[in-house]
């Protein structure tokens, strides 16, 4: 089950924590791996480690429209072979509460959270539809259902991009092609790692499961969604978040 | 038969996998065709890419023959 051989998946913001692991877990289970982010010591060092013939990586700043746009045939041109498996990971936040966040913090992380994914799947689209095979696996984030106040242009973003991800895969469901939303909730990084004792206790506290989310529980509920026995599931919406948030 | 033509009539056998003979200048994509909306729309985008024209939204809508897919991109290219 679950396994990807003879498939090609791209992954973007695989620098970071979440998009490093999605790459880890959809490389063990056989797949050829497009590694993309920001940061190109980073990616290409990851993309080595994985290994095997079959771990690229592509560098791409995607607040750059022209970058969205060329990146997935650049992708395609590194790994020799169509992408089977789309999955928009990267993001940013500029956080601050509505009073006194400015238009470049809206329209940035509107830019990249949701104008740049949309830009790749549709580009991915074109050739998965002409293919009739498809994954396409959006991350969002509980953010995107509860809101959270300092975050409007995140949660709108994200909210976004889960109504994107409905529509397009109602576009593409004939052709086979599915669209799904993974929406994780706390994750350890480096950013919850240092919250102070009192306000981890709090969130800890808001989690029936006990325990902030893992890189690796995300990276799952991709490897599902991503996977050949995902066919029938499309336009969902995976909440991975300890419970927090029973949506 | 024109070189576009040709090779119109090449593409949408190609795209809808229908018989060379069932592509007649007065088929209709959607009617004789089997084609559905996304096929209409990835067949304009297969003219637009294969012959180098831009169709816009309001003229590929009233792309529905093959005949109008030929008139249209001969008239862009004579112009």
């Amino acid at each position: 089950m679950f396994r990807l051989e003879g498939k090609t998946a791209l992954v973007t913001g695989a620098s970071g924590g979440i998009g490093s692991a999605i790459a880890q877990v959809l490389h063990a289970q056989g797949a050829k791996v497009v590694l993309s982010g920001t940061r190109e010591s980073v990616i290409a060092q990851q993309a080595e480690a994985l290994g095997q013939g079959r771990a690229f990586s592509v560098a791409a700043n995607l607040g750059e429209p022209s970058a969205a746009e060329s990146l997935l045939a650049r992708a395609e041109e590194e790994a020799g072979s169509p992408v089977d498996i789309l999955v928009n990971n990267a993001g940013l936040t500029r956080d601050m509460l509505a009073l006194r966040m400015k238009d470049e913090d809206w329209s940035q992380v509107l830019d990249v959270d949701l104008a740049a994914p949309f830009r790749l799947c549709r580009a991915a689209l074109k050739g998965m539809l002409r293919r009739r095979a498809g994954r396409i696996v959006n991350i969002a984030s509980i953010i995107a259902a509860t809101g959270n106040a300092g975050q409007a242009n995140y949660a709108a973003a994200k909210a976004g991009m889960i109504g994107m991800s409905k529509s397009l895969a109602q576009e593409a469901g004939s052709r086979g092609v599915t669209v799904n939303v993974v929406a994780p909730g706390f994750i350890v990084t480096p950013m919850t790692d240092v919250l102070p004792d009192a306000q981890k206790e709090k969130l800890l506290g808001s989690i029936p499961l006990g325990r902030l989310g893992k890189p690796e529980d995300i990276a799952s509920a991709v490897l599902y969604l991503a996977s050949d026995e995902a066919a029938w599931v499309t336009g969902a919406t995976l909440h991975v978040n300890g419970g927090m948030a029973m949506i | 038969m024109s070189e576009i033509a040709d090779k119109v009539k090449k593409i949408v056998v190609e795209h809808l996998g229908v018989e060379e003979s069932k592509v007649t200048p007065e088929a209709s994509f959607i009617d004789d065709l089997g084609a559905d909306s996304l096929d209409t729309v990835e067949l304009v985008m297969a003219f637009e890419e294969a012959f180098n024209v831009e169709i816009p939204e309001d003229a590929a809508e009233k792309i529905t023959t093959v005949k109008d897919a030929i008139d249209y991109i001969e008239k862009q290219k004579a112009a």
